[in-house]
Parts: structure tokens; sequence; C-alpha cells
């Protein structure tokens, strides 16, 4: 039995490395500093070891040939899912370029609404530290920080020390749309952060409003989706105050049509603030399982964030017309190749296509895929690189047992070298 | 395997060779002695070079090739990917190009001009991993990366409490070996922190509202650091009040300032500003020359910039935040990053009749030719910032070639015409002295020791060309280009695909250095000390990637 420290996770986004780990064969127990996020996904048991064809257990080497072969006979294969670490989505790339997929990261809608704002205006944001050190004002739209990250006020917000603040404690939290779920928020002196709250599909509105307080641009109105003006008009004065503001938001917890107008106000507002002499940043939450690791690894190696069509000979980005899902809806695809080593309950979509499932040990299907090959998960099963939501830090994941599972990448790079082969002949 | 490369006209600086008739020949990936006459051996592969140039493969000492700041200008950007989609080949990866190229397509562009290494010049630490991975996806080349300091809290902190300089060094080694990189950088020194502060502008003797510290004394603690650890490469400076009219003076202090320490002020076109005439933007580049002539411990790139669309990436957030009104096509993005730097991505087109912008295109040039030696300026447009690496044969024409520069300046806005002294230069860049700027001196300047000559010893990195009078199409497509002994180019085309090195040094620190740093990091840091540190495995891991170190200067341990 070994303990493993400093363990980092690459399950939370928020790039959590403080885990405490004990190994026992190939269980594995949380010790500390486990959350709700990472605990389950890091302790959760291995079950398949043996890769499938038609639900019949055959060697990794025929699994593999079975995957060429469907990707080599396509006309339009789809990788879709493109959850693991780096080398992972170098792989999926790679294979990719070699037989005219299309490529398309699992949770690209809701990055898509950030894409769409830092393609048309750009942004200015920060990373943790900063926010650990710096951050006076913590605004956050439309999200329930504590349910996306547990442990991001404790480890953030709450801190014994910060860097630049006298009192770490006396940070203003405020959150406009929804509120918190639970207490994570309330100030180790006791203060409960401000609540403004209001549905998401008033917060195109209220944001317009703050901006035009911030601008100090005449209104008419004495109230906003329930909010009084003064309420925004204080808030407008705290970030004005504020020496170090941050507003945070969550493309995926915005989930409302043409929500990216939304991320776009956010980001204008903090740029605006910026133009009238006082510093304030953005922090967009994200970069769960991989997402962030897949956009970064597209974007040096395509150009472009994880939605890429290679059918032409090169990679094409449209943020809307090679959205996967909607490409398998429409019968556009007839190979889907699922790649998601974190997540076993995120199995392919039953598409009435052949599909190969390249993912964690222990996928459940609603259907049994034609070939399934169970892989590592990247910081537990093999050592690796993901990046955590800033975009900035990539983390270094270790290896912590010896479960004899493959890596992502191991088994793309064996399914692209078949490719290759088949395109020489 | 024992290859020729028989009777091309050879320019290798490093060995005192100006366009002689000589053989060369090849035997494990290094360049070795000619064999004796008689000794009966077997030559494997002739190349029949009578009449070509044979020069080293070229090194780029400053170019964004790998790094966050980067892959954000890529994101950014994907109207200008369109325009430049690059289809996979039988042998080679899709990808796009212009501007910003991915990955895969800047090492084949890259070889296909004929260079065979290239620098990434600004490592912040904290992602010095995204920086090797970007490298470590860019075929062919070498490559290596220049660690930034200046701005980070921790450098500020020690420099606060005035801990002294044996402190600094152990701090300045400790994090060039965790972040694996061959030089140090500082980027506006201390400016990007005080950005941090909502400080906008920062003087070179200006301090930091919350740490007593002003960029001059930031300048010399780590210059001083890097000559006493024995690291090769100079200090490496981007200096303060980068595009600011009337900068020249800054520059000419911070020159003044280091007192006779070895430096590298990087795109020094950027700083070679004065603020006269009827726009309040004139050339500096007389004053700048000549006190590069005069002080032989300054060297400097120019950071050219060069007419068309491309985009501004740098670390230097606060002047990027400045320029962002200029942001063509109109979006931009800025950074604080980790209490260790920050960034500024800003696209931008330079116009030929736009009177800064052709200004600058002047600038750049008046100080190519009035710098006289060449072994201390070198050739770069600080790509992409000043113009995309794949113009440098162009470049290349405008100092070679004085009538061509000529007809150029004549189309440039007749206002900055008249404020450059540009016509009255008659200098044209020899073969031998483009073969220094961009060969023998930096590899030297970098400190790569095995590199960037054709004498036995070196590894075979070289690049063979037809001459041609039009010297832009004859720096575009050399003949040639072999990597480490391999063919990798020819005819300008990629015909194998190599994965090169990364470049490295390891100077020495006391290892109880990590007790305070480790505190640091669990207090205010978001991550911890053991996984900062970047591990051989993360290059050798893929079978690709490899490192290699270079030894320290003047025995230093
Ligand atoms: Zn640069």
């Amino acid at each position: 039995m070994a303990k493993i420290t400093e363990v980092p996770s690459p399950f939370c986004g928020v790039g959590t490395d403080d885990l405490v780990v004990e190994v026992d064969g190939t269980t594995l127990t949380v010790k500390e500093n486990g959350c709700a996020v990472n605990t389950p996904a890091f302790e959760q048991a291995i079950s398949d070891l043996k890769p499938r064809i038609n639900g019949e257990e055959v060697e990794l080497e025929q699994a593999v040939a079975k995957a060429a072969e469907l990707l080599a006979n396509s006309y339009q294969p789809l990788i879709g899912g493109c959850a693991s670490d780096v080398n992972g989505m170098r792989g999926v790339l790679a294979v990719a370029d070699h037989c005219g997929a299309v490529v398309d990261n699992i949770n690209f809608n809701a990055a898509r609404r950030n894409y769409l704002t830092m393609q048309d205006s750009g942004w200015m944001n920060t990373t943790l530290a900063e926010i650990k050190n710096r951050c006076d004002l913590l605004v956050l739209v439309g999200v329930d920080l504590e349910a996306f990250s547990p442990r991001f006020f404790e480890q953030y917000i709450w801190c014994d020390d910060a860097m630049y603040l006298d009192n770490a404690a006396a940070r203003q939290i405020v959150y406009l749309g929804k509120a918190p779920s639970g207490a994570a928020s309330t100030s180790p002196d006791g203060a409960a952060a401000k609540v403004l709250a209001c549905d998401d599909a008033d917060l195109p509105e209220l944001l317009a409003v703050l901006a035009a307080l911030l601008k100090k641009q005449p209104l008419q109105v004495e109230a906003v989706a329930g909010i009084a003006l003064p309420e925004l008009q204080t808030l407008a004065e705290q970030l004005m105050n504020a020496k170090y503001g941050v507003i945070s938001w969550a493309a995926s917890a915005l989930d409302f049509s043409q929500a990216e107008l939304t991320v776009q106000s956010i980001c204008n507002t903090v740029k605006e603030i910026n133009d009238l002499g006082v510093r304030c940043s953005g922090f967009p939450l994200g970069g769960k399982k991989g997402d962030v690791t897949a956009n970064q690894v597209s974007g040096w190696i395509t150009g472009y964030p994880a939605r890429v069509a290679f059918n032409r000979g090169y990679p094409e980005y449209d943020p809307f017309l090679y959205d996967g899902m909607a490409m398998l809806s429409n019968g556009e695809v007839d190979v889907l190749l699922w790649v998601e080593a974190f997540n076993s309950e995120a199995a392919p979509p039953s598409a009435g296509i052949p599909t190969i499932a390249v993912g964690r040990s222990g996928m459940q299907f609603e259907k049994e895929p034609d070939v399934f090959i169970p892989v590592g998960t990247p910081g537990i099963d093999h050592a690796g690189h993901a990046y955590r939501l800033d975009n900035v830090v990539a983390l270094r994941l270790k290896k912590l047992r010896d479960s004899g599972l493959p890596s992502t990448a191991e088994v793309l790079n064996a399914i692209e070298n078949l490719l290759q082969v088949k395109n020489a002949d | 395997m024992l290859i020729k490369l028989k009777g091309g006209k050879v320019f290798d600086p490093a060995a005192g060779v100006d366009g002689k008739t000589q053989d060369i020949y090849i035997q494990d990936g290094k360049i070795v002695k000619a064999p004796k006459q008689d000794a009966g051996v077997k030559i494997d592969k002739e190349y029949d070079l009578q009449g070509k140039v044979v020069m080293a493969g070229a090194i780029d000492m400053h170019t964004h090739i790998g790094g966050g700041k980067g892959n954000i200008a890529r994101i950014l950007l994907p109207e200008d990917h369109r325009a430049d989609p690059v289809v996979r080949g039988q042998i080679t990866r899709s990808g796009c190009g212009h501007v910003m190229p991915s990955t895969y397509v800047t090492g084949y562009r890259y070889a296909e001009m004929g260079y065979t290494a290239a620098f990434e010049p600004a490592v912040l630490p904290v992602n010095a991993r995204q920086a090797h991975m970007e490298m470590g996806d860019t075929p062919i080349l070498d490559k290596g990366g220049y660690v930034m300091l200046g701005s980070d809290d921790y450098l500020l902190r020690m420099m606060t409490a005035n801990k002294d300089q044996q402190a600094i060094n152990d701090y300045v080694a400790w994090t060039l070996q965790a972040a694996k990189g061959i030089g140090i950088k500082v980027v506006n020194a201390g400016g990007i922190n005080a950005f941090k502060f909502n400080q906008r502008q920062l003087d070179l003797d200006e301090k930091n509202v919350y740490y007593d510290v002003s960029p001059r004394q930031v300048l010399q603690s780590l210059a001083t650091a890097v000559n006493q650890l024995g690291i090769p490469h100079p200090l490496h400076v981007h200096g303060c009040n980068l595009g600011v009219p009337g900068n020249v003076e800054t520059t000419l202090d911070t020159i003044q300032g280091i007192g006779g320490l070895p430096m590298h002020l990087t795109h020094i076109q950027f700083h070679s500003y004065g603020a006269e005439g009827d726009f309040k933007f004139s050339s500096g580049a007389a004053q700048i020359a000549e006190a590069i002539n005069k002080n032989k411990n300054i060297t400097a790139d120019v950071g050219q910039i060069l007419f068309g669309q491309t985009v501004t990436a740098s670390g230097d957030s606060m002047h990027q935040h400045a320029n962002h009104q200029f942001a063509n096509p109109s979006k931009w993005v800025c950074m604080d990053i980790e209490c260790d730097a920050g960034c500024g991505v800003v696209p931008f087109k330079y116009r030929d009749q736009n009177f800064v912008n052709a200004l600058q295109w002047a600038i750049g040039l008046e100080i190519f030719l009035l710098v006289d030696d060449p072994w201390r300026v070198f050739l770069t447009t600080d790509h992409p910032n000043g113009a995309p690496f794949t113009s440098y044969p162009h470049l290349i024409r405008l100092l070679m070639d004085k009538s061509f520069r000529n007809d150029m300046l004549a189309t440039i806005h007749p206002e900055a015409q008249k404020m450059t002294t540009l016509a009255s230069i008659d200098r044209e860049y020899s073969l031998q002295e483009i073969a220094i700027m961009t060969r023998a001196g930096a590899a030297k300047l970098v400190g790569l020791h095995d590199r960037g000559g054709l004498s036995s010893g070196n590894w075979a990195d070289i690049t063979v060309y037809t001459e041609h009078e039009d010297r832009q199409r004859m720096f575009e497509k050399p003949d040639y280009v072999f990597k480490d002994g391999q063919l990798v180019v020819k005819d300008g085309e990629v015909v194998k695909v190599t994965w090169g090195t990364t470049h490295i040094v390891k100077p020495d620190y006391d290892a109880s250095v990590e007790k305070d740093l480790k505190k640091y990091f669990d207090r205010y840091l978001t991550m911890k000390l053991g996984n900062f540190k970047i591990s051989d495995d993360e290059f050798t891991e893929d079978g690709r990637g490899s490192l290699t170190e270079h030894p320290l200067k003047g025995g230093a341990a």
C-alpha cells in the first residue's frame, strides 16, 4: 500500500494538486483534500480490462484493427467526446487528419459561447493565483460557484494569506442571477455574499443596465428584473472602487439561446472598466475533464479550437456547422469514434451507425458499440498533461497505479499507424 | 553512412571561411574531417554543389513559436487561417499558415527556408510546459526558450527584502532549470507586475507602487545573475516604454545603466523612437546604432516591421493594453498571469501609407545598416509582432540590395521618407554578413557550442542555395536542407520529417533555495512546487523529443 501526495486532478477544472491518494493494488482512496467532484472520480473501480468487438472480448490488436477498418471505409467519420489528456488529443487530431474526420469536443456548445466572444471582440482575463492574492471583489454572473467547484472558496478566496490584501476575509462577493446553493461564499467573519437574484433570461438586460451605469448614462427605469436600480448602482460603484475586481461566469451555466451575447457583455464591461482607469478582470469557469485541454491542443495543431473538420485535407473551423450531435442526427456522418477517458457515464450517443468507443473502463452503454476499447484515465493509470480552467497552467498528471490499461494516445496512435499502412497500399 | 557535399561555395563565418569552394563531409549526423585520400573510404552519397552557396542551417534567435500567448493569437484569428489553409501531404500534417501558423506548419515552413533552429523568447515559468509541448509538436527544428523573470512577485519580494545577489542567483538558476530554458528574458522589467497594481506606465527609474523596486534595479540584478551563473546567453531584454515616442532616451539610458554587463536588447526597433517633427514621432536609429557600436557588451535583434496583416503577442500586458485601440481587426486579449507575468495579444496591420508604420519600417532598416558589427545585430521580425517569419527572404533582399530598398522606400508615406536617412545609406549586406547574423553569430549568442558552423565537430545542419541576383528568391527556396545530417528539404519542400532537440543550460544553485520557495508556493500560489518543476521525461516520453545541455561560460560550475 502506498500513499501518494500532491496528486493533481484533471477532473475539477481548477487544477487541485494537493490530493493525497492511497493506492492498494488498483484500488484508490482519496485520503486528504477530496471533494464531491474529485473523490468519486479517483475512487471509481476498474471493471473492464479487455476490449470488445460486438460485445465479445478480443485482444487489443484485433479491436484496433477493427476500428481502423471502420474508419478507413468511412466517407465521413466523426470523432466525438475528445475528452482526454494532451497526448490523447494529439492522437485524436492525428487520426482525424488521416481519415478526414470531423473533431468535436463534448463541451463545445458551452465553450462556443466564450469562443464566439473571444473571436469577435476579445477579452481581458486573469488566472487563479491572481484571484487568490489580489481579488478584493468577486462578481459571479449566472453561476453557483460552489456547485461548480466545491473547494473554490476554501482554496482561492477564504485562504489564510493573500499577498496584497490586508484581510482576505474582507473580500466582497456578489452573485448576479443564480443564488448560491450553500454557504461556502460566506466569509470566515460570517459576512454573507450579496445576492442580486434574477432569472438567467434577465441577465442580458441586467448587464446592459450595469454597463450604462458604469458609463454614467441616464436611465429612466427604477428596477430591472426585480432588482432595484440603486442595488445595481452600488455594484457599479463597487467595481469602480475595487483594486482588483473579477467578474466570473461559466459558459456551461449560461444555458439559454444566444448566451454568447451575455458573455460578450461581461467581457466588454471588464474592458470598459479598465479603459475607465480601474483594474478589473474576467474569469471564465470551465476546464473540467479535458475540455480546455482539447481546445488548447487543437489550437496549436490546427489553429482552431476543438470543433474542426478535416474532410477537405486541411482543418476547417465552424462553431455551428461541425456540431457533432447535429451532424449525427442529420445523418451527415457514417462512423462515430467516441473518445472519453475521464467519465465512464459519458457514453457515446446511440446513433445507428458503426461506433467505436475509446472510453474509460466501466463505461455503460445504452447500445453496445461495434468496438469498445477501455483505456486508462490520465492522472490515474498513466502520466500525462491536462489544462486547468485558466488556460495557462498545464498540470503534470501522475501515474498512480499499474492497471495494464493502455492510454488514449497509445490506442489512437495504433489506429493511426494502421490507417497509414492502408493509405500507402 | 558518409555523405559528401562537393564543391560548394562555403560561407562559414564561425571558421572564417568566406565564399571559398570546399567539400563538406557528414557522418552520423555530424560534420567530419575529409577522409584521408588513401584510406579507401567509401562515400555513400555525394551531392554535386558546384556553384551553389553553402551555409550552416539558419537559427532564429527570437521568434514566438511556443507558449500561451501564441496559442491565444491562433485561436483569436480564424479568418487569417482560412486564407492560408495547408493541406496534408504524403509525409506532412495539415494545418494553417500566415501570421501565426499551426505548430507543424511552423516547423515545415522554417525548414523550407533553410532554418534548422528557433528560440521562443518569452517562456513564462508557469506556462513553460505549454511552450515546450507546442515546440514538441514543431517538427524538424531544434528549439529552446528564454525564461521570463522580472515581473514575478517572488523576485520583486526578494529585491524589496534586500536579499543578496547570491540568493537571487540561486532563484534564477532554479527557475531556469525548473522551466527547462537556455536563457533569461525580462519584459518591461517590473512593468507587467505594475500593471496589475493599475500602473499604466513605468519608466526606468520609476518604482512599483507596491514594491520598492525600479526597472533599472531589476535589470541590474538579473544581468548580474546571468553573468555570475555563467549562462552563455546574455540577459535578454525587452525594454521599458515599448512603442512610446521618445523611448530612444530610455533605451540609451538602459544601455548605460547596465554598467558593461552583457545584455541583449530585443526588437530594438520598437525602442528607437524620437518624438520630433510634425507628428512628434521620429527615428532614433542613428543614436541607438552609435550606442551599440560603442558598447561591445550590447547585442540587439531588430524586430523589423513589414507591411501587411500580423498579430502582436507580447508579455508586455501594460503596453499591449495601452495600444488596444489600434487592434485590427478590432479584437484583443490581455491577461494577468499567476503572480508570474502577463500577456497581451493585439492583431495589427502595418500600412505603408501610415506615417508611423512607414517610419517604423525605415527605422528598423536604419538600425540594421548603421550597426557596424554583424556579430552583434540579429535578423528578426520578432515573429509575429513585426511580421510573420516567412517574410525573412524579403527582409534579406532589403538588406542586400540597395536599389530594391530605395524602390520600396519611394512607395511609403511621403512624410516618413523625409524623416529617414535610409536613402543616403549605401551599405549592402554581403552573404558572409547574412551568414553571421543568421548562423554563426546567432549560435554564439544563444550559447550553442556545436551548431551554426560547418567545421568538423558541428552537427550537420546545412543549407544549400542556388545563387540568384534576387536574394528573396534565393533565400526563400533552398536546394537542400540537412538537419543532423539528414536531408529534410529538397527544392524548397519537406522530403523528410525529423524531430529536433531542445537546447538547455543547467546553472547550479544551492538546493536550500527550495525551502523558501516551497513555503511561498504553499502559501500564495495555486500549484505545488513539486508539480511546477518540469521533468526530463516530459520531453522524451513520446519518443520524439530530447534535451541537449550546453556548457556554461568561463568554467562556472
Ligand atoms: Zn518578441
